[in-house]
């Protein structure tokens, strides 16, 4: 398991590669976050970051198959276009990678300390957080047991 | 009673200042007490930690509800909801 918060930029087919090969391994899902429309600079928590990821992961892993996963979170100064997170799950099904990384991201987005502010062109200002996040997370607590016991 | 206090965002913007060494009297003893103890110093500080900021909470670098015991040398954060991803 890979778990890397920085301001450098990422190479999705390397991180892929670079993803623990086993032999019952027969998916990796992945899915990249590009920055929108204005330019940001990304702040967060040194120290929390990390652990609140991993806390992530953990419950992933407890829910669905998980044998190998990366999850790269940039900060700093990005612009439009820039990618700005990447996470990337691999199992024994395409099932299990597909929910495991939609998980991931949703929690990512309402439990790893990360502020966005946007550079507009009448000034900055900080993103205010979304409903629609916390819906996103909620959602995945109507699952209770897990389908697949642990690798 | 010795704590760590982290600001972070527009949290650490409005109050100037992103941590703080603070030397908490006897009876704040959770983030909630700690965040109105914050608040009536009034200022920025009175603002910030206003209720209807929307203000979390992070002890020990774990996402902590207002209800959570803070003990001396705790490590106590506060920031806005979380806007990452």
């Amino acid at each position: 398991m890979k778990i890397s918060i920085q301001p450098e930029d990422f190479d999705l087919g390397l991180e892929v590669r670079n993803i623990s090969r086993d032999r019952a391994m027969g998916a990796v899902a992945s899915f990249v976050g590009l920055v929108r429309d204005v330019a940001m600079t990304l702040e967060h928590y040194p120290g929390m970051t990390e652990n609140a990821i991993a806390k992530i992961v953990e419950a992933a892993r407890s829910q669905w198959q998980i044998m190998d996963c990366t999850v790269i979170h940039r900060y700093g100064d990005l612009q439009p276009n820039d990618q700005i997170v990447l996470v990337a799950v691999a199992s024994s099904h395409r099932a299990d990678a597909f929910a495991a990384c939609q998980f991931i991201m949703d929690y990512l987005k309402t439990q790893a300390p990360f502020w966005k502010k946007e550079h507009h062109a009448d000034g900055a200002r900080w993103v205010e957080a979304r409903e629609s996040d916390d819906q996103a997370a909620e959602r995945w607590r109507q699952l209770k047991q897990p389908r697949w016991s642990k690798p | 009673m010795k704590v760590k206090v982290l600001f972070f965002a527009n949290l650490r913007e409005q109050l100037g200042t992103a941590a703080e060494d603070l030397d908490l009297p006897a009876g704040v003893t959770t983030v909630a007490a700690l965040r109105s103890y914050l608040k009536a110093r009034g200022g920025a500080y009175e603002n910030a930690f206003s209720e209807k900021s929307p203000v979390r909470a992070a002890v020990n670098r774990d996402m902590a509800q207002a209800a959570a015991k803070i003990k001396a040398g705790d490590e106590v954060a506060f920031f806005p909801p979380v806007t990452g991803g």
